[in-house]
């Protein structure tokens, strides 16, 4: 199995999480650099965090202009599983691949902590202890009255904050398209792999119990 | 032809705009007396070749639905004049 991972300039978590797929999926990781459009010859694609493009303009607008996300289009209409985590999350609403958008917090605040996470619809299996960390200024969820209408009646919803820290609409952590192919979410699964990261050791590893759902759509 | 595009690019009225309520809470820090609400935007320049206003107008349209601005958050004004070329 191959992952693509898109980076652009900015991109902090590629590595991160190219290595968590490497380590414990034991796949082959391309990365996949913005200026060019790639073959679809992965099994499955992500998005990761950052700030590309500085996140001039707004949040992801540049990104989702960029070569590389024609052939993302092009991957998402032959159904490979895409993943947009955190900036990633905001580059797939610019590009209109996910709906809705990601705006300023409503405590104005960088929010970077640990945040405990209600799974919903194929995610409902989540124990109710469940948290993964966020790290974001504009991770508020934004969509009108007939879109959230749509996210509830398709079961798009996956994931909401059980304690909403950002104002998003009807706390809407993480969504995926109507086929459930494309996932966007602001919690960084990727970030939740190993002790040191400092997750309750008891626990089943948080970011891999996420992940591997995502991996059983591919 | 040379025409200079500025695409004044506002928040919706409902969604929260922090930069303009920190300089609000200044004002009001301040001193300053009745002051209701502020709001930040973007103002943007593009300057541009086309063979007439329409055309100028057509394409500032154009570059504004496709990047400078987010329907979901945002709202944008368009307004084009003819310059001369430098």
């Amino acid at each position: 199995m191959k992952a693509g991972i898109l980076t652009f300039p900015g991109s902090n978590c590629d590595k991160d999480l190219g290595n968590v797929l490497r380590e414990f999926y034991g796949i082959e990781v391309e990365y996949l650099w913005h200026t060019s459009a790639f073959a679809i010859e992965h099994d499955l694609y992500f998005v990761p965090g950052g700030f590309s493009y500085g996140d001039y303009l707004r949040s992801g607008a540049m990104a989702a202009k960029a070569p590389s996300l024609k052939s993302l289009r092009e991957a998402s209409e032959k159904g490979r599983v895409i993943t947009g985590i955190c900036n990633g999350f905001q580059i797939l609403t610019e590009a209109h691949l996910l709906p809705g958008a990601l705006i300023r917090n409503d405590s104005l605040k960088h929010i970077c902590e640990w945040v405990d996470l209600k799974g919903e619809g194929e995610f409902s299996f989540l124990p109710e202890d469940f948290a993964l960390p966020v790290s974001h200024s504009e991770g508020n969820y934004l969509i009108d009255p007939d879109g959230l209408q749509s996210l509830e009646e398709n079961q798009q919803i996956i994931l909401r904050y059980r304690k909403n820290p950002n104002g998003s609409v009807a706390d809407i952590a993480g969504i995926q398209s109507a086929n459930g192919r494309i996932i966007g979410l602001m919690p960084h699964p990727e970030r939740a792999f190993f002790p040191a990261m400092d997750y309750n050791q008891s626990l089943p590893i948080p970011g891999k119990t996420f992940l591997d759902r995502i991996f059983a759509r591919v | 032809m040379h025409y200079l595009g500025t695409a004044t690019v506002k928040f919706k009225q409902s969604v929260l705009e922090p930069q303009g309520k920190a300089i609000q809470l200044s004002l009001h820090e301040n001193g300053y007396k009745g002051i209701e609400l502020v709001r930040v935007g973007k103002h943007i320049e593009v300057t541009l070749q086309a063979e007439s206003i329409e055309e100028a107008r057509s394409n500032m349209n154009q570059i504004a639905e496709e990047l400078l601005y987010n329907p979901v958050m945002e709202v944008c004004e368009i307004h084009v004049e003819e310059i001369q070329a430098k």
